[in-house]
């Protein structure tokens, strides 16, 4: 589904060119749950970033459903982009939109009828637990709330892909365990999940496939793969 | 699409409104722009007619000996008015010369008893010729130095006014230059103030951008809400600046008209409404909406 070749990263910075990715080659197949583990700095955000098209390989080739990323014109990038769901660190909610308007603009971004994005977005209101938190602004919610409203925004349209980079880096340890739940549900509803994160002990409980990054390199791809650095 | 237009003037609606101070601030800046583009346009017409009262006091005067038949000044009158120089001649008879003087002095007794020793008319018929500008004086004086006239030209007074006519000119002319150079400089530092304020608004959102870009929104339906915020601010911002100029103008007016006998701004603005409605809109919604598009292009880029 995703595919990785030979991916090289390099961002070139005013005095030493920095390599975020040394020749990475790798494949996703479709509904598989797989962690990239990695110290920080290990290069996992920016392999997310490549697969958003967010930034662009310095060399190799990302082939996501057949299509070679390098290939998509920048105009036909939010069409692309519609194939992926994606959850951030900082959950990147809109602060001026309700809980709702947040949820719902990708379903008017996708050009959803109103009925759908009543209908949806309440369903997925549901599943994160956020039914009575839909006019609420994102500063009225507490943090694990808001990365539930982000998973929420992410899921709506059903996307290929949800890529999550360190979904639970600024939640406490309650709150993990409840993100990582949601994200299990969702993979058991047959979405495919790529997740970054350095949390030890969500890695372990998985027993999913593990790729490990270090220095830019993957050092171990595992399908029951463990945290180890 | 029909949908997806809905959706950006609704998104648009709920931005302004939820901004709140920042949609205010911005309105603000626009209201001094739009009000400045507004007195740019009515000084312009203010000007011009300030400009063609003082132009209206340069004329020469051509006084003809009391010999000069009636008959022969209007020939010449009629002579002088196909000069293309020309813009406006009169002519004044000794009788309305010495009625209009009987007119003005008739209360200085001393005047008057002179006038009496003197005895008759002494006053002579004129001719007073005006030109469009005040090279042209020129060429109407040197049309009366035709030995033709000897006989009949008492004095033309061109010589004497010309230094205080060339003034008159050069100081108008002056004037008007003056007025579109400050006029630019005024307009240009405006549009950019409220340009810069959209931009420092539209930075706050810049991470809110790339989002919407990184989520699969287009760029139009991006770009959209803030092109409706910017227009709906210039709205507001012209409706507010047209009753300030409307109120400004009928308060004016009199206290106007009494230090410029003639210039009636409330008559003018009455007479110009559509065009002042028209200006302010195009400056208000135009700013708001170029500003948007200019300060959201760079975000769009992810």
């Amino acid at each position: 589904m995703i595919e990785f070749q030979n991916i090289t990263k390099i961002f070139p910075t005013h005095s030493i060119p920095t390599l975020a990715l040394d020749n990475i080659s790798f494949e996703v197949k479709p509904k598989e749950f797989v962690s990239i583990v990695g110290k920080s700095g290990a290069g996992k955000s920016t392999l997310l970033k490549i697969i958003l098209a967010e930034e662009r390989p310095t060399q190799g080739k990302i082939i996501f459903s057949g299509q070679d990323l390098s290939k998509v014109k920048p105009g036909n990038l939010p069409q692309f982009r519609r194939k992926i769901g994606a959850v951030f660190q900082d959950y990147k909610l809109f602060p001026s939109k309700t809980t709702y308007e947040n949820i719902a603009y990708i379903m008017e971004v996708i050009g959803a009828t109103d009925e759908e994005i009543a209908r949806d977005v309440n369903q997925v209101l549901e599943i994160v637990g956020l039914e009575n938190k839909a006019q609420n602004f994102p500063n009225e919610l507490s943090a694990g709330e808001r990365q539930r409203a982000a998973i929420a925004r992410a899921l709506i349209h059903r996307p290929d892909v949800i890529l999550a980079d360190e979904p639970t880096g600024n939640l406490d340890p309650y709150n993990t365990l409840d993100i990582m739940r949601l994200f299990q549900k969702i993979h058991n509803l047959g979405a495919t999940i790529i997740l970054a994160t350095h949390n030890k002990e969500i890695i372990n409980s998985l027993g999913k496939r593990v790729i490990t990054l270090e220095g830019g390199r993957i050092i171990r791809d595992e399908e029951k793969g463990r945290f180890v650095l | 699409m029909l949908t997806s237009i809905k959706r950006i003037f609704k998104s648009g609606w709920l931005n302004f409104s939820r901004d709140g101070s920042l949609s205010i601030a911005t309105c603000f800046v626009m209201i001094m722009a739009i009000s400045l583009a507004t007195s740019i346009f009515f000084l312009k017409d203010i000007s011009k007619f300030l400009i063609s009262t003082i132009q209206e006091k340069a004329d020469i005067s051509v006084y003809f000996n009391n010999t000069a038949l009636e008959e022969d000044i209007l020939n010449i009158k009629e002579e002088l008015s196909k000069i293309p120089e020309v813009e406006n001649i009169s002519y004044i008879s000794k009788e309305e010369v010495l009625d209009e003087f009987n007119q003005r002095h008739k209360d200085d007794s001393i005047l008057m008893e002179s006038l009496e020793e003197v005895g008759g008319n002494p006053f002579l018929a004129t001719l007073n010729i005006r030109a469009f500008t005040a090279s042209q004086y020129q060429a109407v004086a040197s049309f009366f130095e035709d030995p033709a006239f000897e006989g009949l030209i008492e004095k033309v007074d061109y010589y004497q006014r010309k230094p205080v006519i060339d003034k008159i000119f050069s100081l108008t002319s002056e004037a008007k230059k003056t007025g579109i150079v400050l006029a630019i400089i005024l307009a240009v530092i405006s549009a950019l103030v409220v340009f810069n304020t959209i931009r420092l608004a539209i930075f706050n959102q810049k991470e809110e951008i790339e989002v919407q870009r990184l989520v699969g929104a287009s760029n139009w339906f991006i770009r959209g809400p803030f092109l409706i915020q910017g227009a709906i601010s210039g709205i507001l911002a012209t409706l507010i600046c047209f009753l300030i100029v409307a109120l400004s103008c009928w308060f004016f007016s009199p206290k106007i008209e009494f230090l410029f006998p003639g210039l009636n701004i409330w008559n003018f603005f009455t007479s110009s409404f559509w065009v002042i409605v028209l200006i302010q809109l195009a400056i208000g919604i135009g700013l708001g909406v170029i500003s948007s598009i200019l300060a959201v292009r760079k975000y769009l880029k992810i």
